[in-house]
């Protein structure tokens, strides 16, 4: 290496500063922004005290991007924003500028480019997700993959706002599950315990730190071939895959074994009810690039549902609360089984302490 | 450095010799990876390919080639290591092939965690900046933006880190953080255009992430910590959930109600929808009709944001802003999922000496973590372990009714005798 070599010396500079990367109308009303109309899906209207108006264009990206299709948002963003952009927490890319001509042409352009304008107010918005087979060390799964092949079915769903409100989707390639809690959530799930890879164990495997990892302690010190090396009680193991974070050679993943499940009800907003977790409502999908159409099937099933039943402004979640979880198994035909009650800690929060039933 | 990956391609790729392969083009079959291809949203696939005949970069081939493998065999091919730059601990994420015997060229895959601006917000000069860099000495592949929030350089060899560092640190940017330290925030847009933004969280971001600079690049704590920002608690950036530290923007006072509004409103949209989509969503029940518009009992209300959201020109956040701070959302792993819950109810957070004062209370909650926390324990984790309580006394935080959804409902506890 050419540390020796080196002249620059670093500067811990933290995240990069933002204020030139500030459109001047936003620089001059900041924090003085008075209200905000979505006049058409994937356009935002924002009015400052000063009665400045920002306009925004929002597009849908493949968010696992290259240098070719950042240049080309550059370029846009030249034409039609005077040189500012930005992005979404969910990926989407945004374009703001004062002037409301740019809008059409931006989005026309936008749109020959290949990037869909849409993503706001009641529509379903791109998918928050994670790295997958391109690059993480532990996935079972692709997640650009199944994005893909999921925004391809809710197109439409994503450029116009006919949701009851808005839909946040999350793909997980393990069930560390770094996409997170959505309204609809797939993410991958082992059926298997690990396969002890002894030979590999022995060199690379801290024992204890593994042993630590296991949230229900089903792995046990052993001796293999007079080394030391780990077992798991496969009884009580309960496939989560925690234990492959910490040593390689306990080996989770598996070409037919590691599957799919999907969630629902998951909410980050403290809007009308509190944040709330996923509940699990599928599971056994089989894991099935390049297209995964098992798993977009049981996606476009809940949508579908959701849209016809959901009452303005319920989230997935909230119109669950309200049909309850009967009904959203009757009317997503999607089957409850056995598997879906809880078995772990705080189990007992998740089952009925009243008499509310429902026939 | 080309011309030595070019022969090991001849010599041992899968394919015999991918220079030479199929109808002259750069790039070997991908089937599985072409069905990606088609439909109506954006395809990596389709970026990846062109970006690779653009810049016939072999790695991106190796890349590819070892994708299309991982779509047949169902598993992936990534191992970790250790590859920093100088006086760095954390930041570029190792990436090795475990079976770079057939795929030569993708044999080294890693990835740099940048900071991005607080916000996510850039202007051309400075991504044309990071994208000509970017093209000299890694793939080109980018990510924008990781779910750490990070912008992700995808695929460079460990020989050319050091130096792609230095370019990009000379023009501002930094590495972003791994591994048991700080981790680099998030922040929603803020106060830059949202109407409803009740700080100036990119601010306190950059100031935040700048102090523990440190402790981002040098990691040494149980494990991970993440700040995530929010200028309301519509919570865009989803922190109570996803970080152990979540500051959301609120309010004290009451909601600001514009009543011309309310009436222009009401003319437009009618009663039916203030009372279905408003009035009946109030998670409290404090707003009440009155005189053919709408009251708000300031007492009830919880600053859940709904009202706000279905009449942004009507209804705005209070005067008195701050933030309130909850602490220990983290996903599955391996407790289960945990939602962050409310530490400090409000904190006013206007002025230099307001985020010099969170700086020190969170370097204090900071201190009790170390000492108090396990290995490979989420602050979250290690509140409930100890219990709030014995977090709140331990780090000198007054208790607050709003820190619990109602008081204890067992008496196993040892009050003072
Ligand atoms: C090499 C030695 C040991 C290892 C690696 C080990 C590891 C573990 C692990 C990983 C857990 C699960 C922790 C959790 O649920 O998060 C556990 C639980 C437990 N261990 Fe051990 N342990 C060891 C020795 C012992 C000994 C010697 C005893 C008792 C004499 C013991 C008693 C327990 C008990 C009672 C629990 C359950 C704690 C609870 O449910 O709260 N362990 N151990
Ligand atoms: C000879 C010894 C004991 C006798 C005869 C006895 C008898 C009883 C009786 C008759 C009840 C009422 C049951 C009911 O609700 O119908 C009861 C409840 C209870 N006993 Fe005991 N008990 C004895 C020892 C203990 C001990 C040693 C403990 C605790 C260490 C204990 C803890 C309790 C508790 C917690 C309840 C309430 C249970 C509930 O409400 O669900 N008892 N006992
Ligand atoms: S979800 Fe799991 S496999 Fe996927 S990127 Fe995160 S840690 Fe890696
Ligand atoms: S998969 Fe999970 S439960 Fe099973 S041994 Fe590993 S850590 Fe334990
Ligand atoms: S969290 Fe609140 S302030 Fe931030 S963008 Fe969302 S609505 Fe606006
Ligand atoms: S902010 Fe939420 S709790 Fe407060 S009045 Fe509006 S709807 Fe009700």
């Amino acid at each position: 290496m050419s540390s020796q070599e080196r002249t620059w010396k670093t500067i811990e500079s933290g995240p990069h500063t933002y204020e030139e990367a500030l459109h001047p109308v936003v620089r001059k009303n900041y924090g003085k922004w008075k209200y905000h109309e979505i006049p058409k899906p994937g356009v935002l209207k924002h009015v400052a005290e000063s009665g400045d108006t920002i306009w925004t264009v929002r597009a849908g990206t493949p968010r696992q991007d290259t240098i070719d299709k950042v240049r080309q948002l550059c370029d846009v963003a030249d034409k039609y924003s005077d040189g500012f952009l930005r992005f979404t927490v969910r990926n989407n890319v945004e374009f703001l500028t004062p002037n409301g001509e740019n809008v059409e042409p931006m989005i026309a352009e936008l749109e020959s480019l290949g990037f869909p304008v849409g993503g706001t107010g009641m529509c379903v918005s791109a998918v928050s997700h994670t790295q997958g087979w391109l690059h993480c060390d532990i996935p079972a799964t692709d997640a650009s993959g199944v994005v893909k092949s999921m925004m391809d079915t809710v197109y439409n769903e994503f450029k116009d706002m006919q949701m009851p409100n808005k839909v946040r989707l999350s793909t997980s390639c393990c069930s560390i599950n770094c996409g997170g809690q959505a309204d609809i959530a797939v993410v991958v799930k082992h059926t298997r315990p690990p396969r002890i890879n002894h030979e590999h164990l022995v060199k690379t495997c801290e024992l204890p730190k593994a042993v630590a990892r296991c949230p229900v302690a089903a792995i046990r010190p052993t001796v293999v071939d007079g080394k030391k090396s780990l077992m798991v009680d496969e009884a009580k193991c309960i496939c989560c895959g925690a234990c492959f974070g910490a040593c390689p050679a306990m080996e989770i993943n598996h070409p037919e074994h590691s599957k799919f499940a999907v969630w629902v009800g998951g909410k980050n907003s403290n809007a009308r009810s509190k944040p709330s977790t996923m509940s699990l409502v599928a599971h056994n999908l089989p894991n099935n690039p390049p297209r995964w159409p098992e798993v977009t099937e049981v996606v476009g099933r809940i949508l579908t549902a959701y849209k016809a039943g959901g009452r303005p402004w319920e989230r997935i979640g909230e119109w669950i609360n309200r049909i309850g979880w009967k009904r959203f198994f009757e009317e997503t035909g999607l089957q409850f089984d056995d598997n879906m009650i809880d078995s772990y800690r705080h189990a007992r929060t998740t089952f009925n302490q009243s008499a509310h039933i429902r026939f | 450095m080309e011309g030595a990956n070019d022969s090991a391609v001849k010599e041992s790729c899968h394919c015999g010799g991918c220079n030479s392969s199929g109808n002259g083009k750069f790039l070997n079959e991908t089937p599985m990876l072409d069905q990606l291809e088609s439909g109506p949203w954006p395809s990596f696939i389709s970026g990846f390919k062109e970006l690779a005949e653009r810049t016939q970069k072999p790695m991106l081939r190796g890349v590819l080639d070892q994708l299309e493998y991982s779509y047949n065999t169902k598993m992936g091919y990534w191992k970790g290591g250790l590859v920093t730059v100088d006086g760095y601990g954390a930041g570029i994420i190792t990436r090795y092939s475990m079976i770079k015997d057939k795929f030569p060229e993708a044999a080294e895959f890693h990835t740099m965690r940048i900071q991005p601006a607080p916000g996510l917000h850039y202007n051309t000069a400075m991504l044309r900046e990071l994208c000509d860099t970017w093209e000299k000495y890694g793939s080109g592949i980018i990510t924008l933006h990781g779910q750490t929030g990070d912008i992700m350089l995808q695929g460079i060899e460990q020989d050319k880190v050091q130096e792609c560092f230095d370019e990009l640190n000379q023009k501002g940017w930094d590495l972003g953080g791994a591994g048991a330290g700080m981790r680099t925030g998030v922040s929603c847009i803020g106060q830059a255009r949202c109407d409803n933004a009740c700080y100036d969280n990119l601010k306190l971001h950059l100031d935040a992430l700048k102090y523990f600079s440190g402790r981002v690049h040098r990691p040494e704590w149980n494990y991970k910590l993440k700040f995530k920002f929010s200028g309301c608690p519509n919570d865009c950036t989803n922190a109570i959930m996803r970080s152990d530290l979540a500051v959301i923007g609120t309010w004290r006072d009451a909601i600001a109600i514009d009543h011309d509004e309310v009436k222009a409103w009401i003319a437009e949209k009618g009663v039916d929808a203030l009372v279905n989509n408003v009035i009946n969503h109030c998670p409290t029940k404090a707003i009440t009709l009155k005189e053919g518009g709408i009251q708000i009992d300031t007492g009830d209300c919880v600053r859940c944001m709904h009202c706000i959201n279905a009449m942004s020109k009507a209804l705005s956040p209070g005067k008195e802003k701050g933030i309130a701070l909850l602490m220990g959302g983290k996903n599955t792993l391996k407790v289960g999922v945990n939602m962050g819950s409310l530490i400090v109810p409000f904190m006013k957070m206007e002025t230099d000496e307001d985020r010099e004062a969170f700086l020190e209370l969170i370097e204090e909650i900071i201190d009790w973590w170390d000492d108090a926390g396990l290995d490979h324990e989420r602050i979250g984790e290690t509140i409930e372990r100890v219990g709030l309580k014995q977090f709140l006394d331990g780090v000198g935080i007054e208790y607050d009714i709003n820190q619990i959804s109602r008081p204890r409902d067992n008496p196993y506890f040892k009050a003072k005798y």
